[in-house]
């Protein structure tokens, strides 16, 4: 979707300010808000591609004005309301009040901690070759679906090389819809800054996105 | 008062005016899902923690710190960061789809992700403000020298910066170049000079004798 999320190549934003010394939490809501994310995802709630989308999905006003936790939290509820895990009223009341629904992994207790901390593997197996190799030149899609993709609007319509191959893996566009993993090659696909901001762009830069085979064409 | 520092002041006037409403909120999400059995609080104790302790730069700078030692890991490391990380006992537990890219006289890597907020969390632990945040993931893919300036760094105008946004599951660490005048150096005193944004491509490693 053209969301506010989607922010390559916005201007007015200001200067990127960092925080001596920032702690890894700057108040302890944030950690279980944090913590409560990964262990329903792990418990079979939701996948992390839904988990994004539902973050990119907050009104564009409250995505800008929420701070990183908040919009986890936010998402978070809309996420587990929609998928019948815990009801508006309840979130209301701050209390159950109807069954719970069956978790695909089950409940999310001491032993599973261990298991979230490596990181998830997305490589598949390929349902077909791949169709670009590293050296061919490709044009990503001019394409703005309403729903979760990975290709970031400031790459659309322009011309990179492959300069890997990343395997086949689940393809987030399909995963956040729940439509299935449907893996696909992944390339990383890179860019001269010119053929992405014009000819007034720093001449030194290059920058490369990882690019699912379908945002690929042959241009 | 500047433009810049209203800024700042509505920042904070807002996180305090949103922060009791947000405590309750977050409580009452807890209760409910403890309440129906679908998550035990001990467990989310469990995460935080790891979080804060077990897991951070100093996870990647083992890593950058071998491959500066030893020119057959660094290899291995720039061929198949996951395979490579995964032989290190102390920090294996990186998972797939580790990338690590070299910082090279000629050529300079950077990290972002301006869609959301990926980040090689098993090497860097979470990231900062800064790197979730706006004003870092609209630049840095259209202005990348600007944002580097923002960190008091410049580099030669002829240096090629590569900037390498994150819109998979693939994860990059950037393998910055050693500071001259560490030669025979121990990997553990190199580790000490690793900094977590040399790594991520907004720094450079500490230079030998500097203040840490």
């Amino acid at each position: 979707m053209n969301g506010v999320h989607d922010m390559g190549g916005m201007d007015g934003f200001g200067k990127v300010e960092a925080e001596p010394n920032e702690p890894t939490f700057h108040e302890k809501w944030e950690g279980r808000v944090l913590a409560m994310v990964r262990a329903m995802g792990a418990a079979g709630a939701f996948n992390i591609d839904t988990s994004r989308f539902y973050r990119e999905t907050l009104p564009p006003h409250v995505y800008l004005a929420s701070s990183y936790y908040r919009k986890w939290l936010l998402g978070l509820e809309d996420n587990l309301v929609d998928k019948g895990f815990v009801s508006a009223s309840e979130l209301s009341t701050g209390h159950a009040k109807e069954p719970a629904k069956p978790l695909k992994h089950g409940k999310f207790g001491l032993k599973d901690v261990e298991r979230i901390m490596v990181r998830g593997r997305f490589e598949r197996a390929p349902q077909a070759s791949a169709r670009f190799k590293p050296g061919d030149r490709v044009r990503t899609k001019n394409m703005h679906p309403a729903t979760h993709t990975r290709l970031p609007r400031y790459t659309r319509g322009h011309v990179g090389v492959v300069e890997r191959i990343l395997g086949c893996q689940v393809f987030p566009d399909s995963a956040a819809m729940e439509l299935g993993e449907n893996p696909q090659w992944l390339y990383n696909v890179v860019f001269d800054g010119a053929e992405l901001w014009g000819p007034d762009a720093d001449p030194t830069v290059k920058v490369s996105i990882d690019a699912f085979e379908p945002y690929l064409e042959i241009p | 008062m500047t433009e810049h520092d209203h800024q700042h002041d509505y920042h904070h006037h807002n996180d305090h005016s949103e922060l009791s409403e947000t405590e309750l909120r977050v409580r009452a999400l807890e209760t409910i899902l403890t309440e129906k059995g679908y998550v035990d609080p001990a467990a989310l104790d469990v995460i935080i923690q790891a979080y804060e302790t077990r897991i951070g730069p100093h996870n990647g700078a083992r890593v950058v710190a071998k491959a500066w030692s030893d020119p057959v890991f660094k290899q291995a490391l720039l061929e198949d960061a996951t395979k490579a990380v995964g032989t290190l006992g102390h920090v294996s537990r990186v998972g797939d789809h580790l990338v690590a890219v070299e910082n090279t006289p000629q050529r300079h890597n950077m990290v972002v992700c301006t869609l959301c907020s990926c980040y090689p969390w098993e090497m860097l632990g979470l990231p900062p403000v800064w790197y979730k945040a706006a004003p870092y993931r609209s630049r840095a893919v259209k202005d990348p020298r600007g944002v580097l300036a923002d960190f008091g760094i410049s580099l030669p105008k002829e240096t090629e910066i590569r900037v390498w946004d994150s819109t998979a599951e693939t994860r990059f660490l950037v393998l910055p170049m050693r500071p001259s005048g560490t030669e025979g150096w121990s990997e553990e005193q190199l580790t000490e000079l690793v900094t977590r944004d040399s790594m991520i491509g907004t720094g450079f490693p500490k230079m030998p004798g500097s203040p840490s």
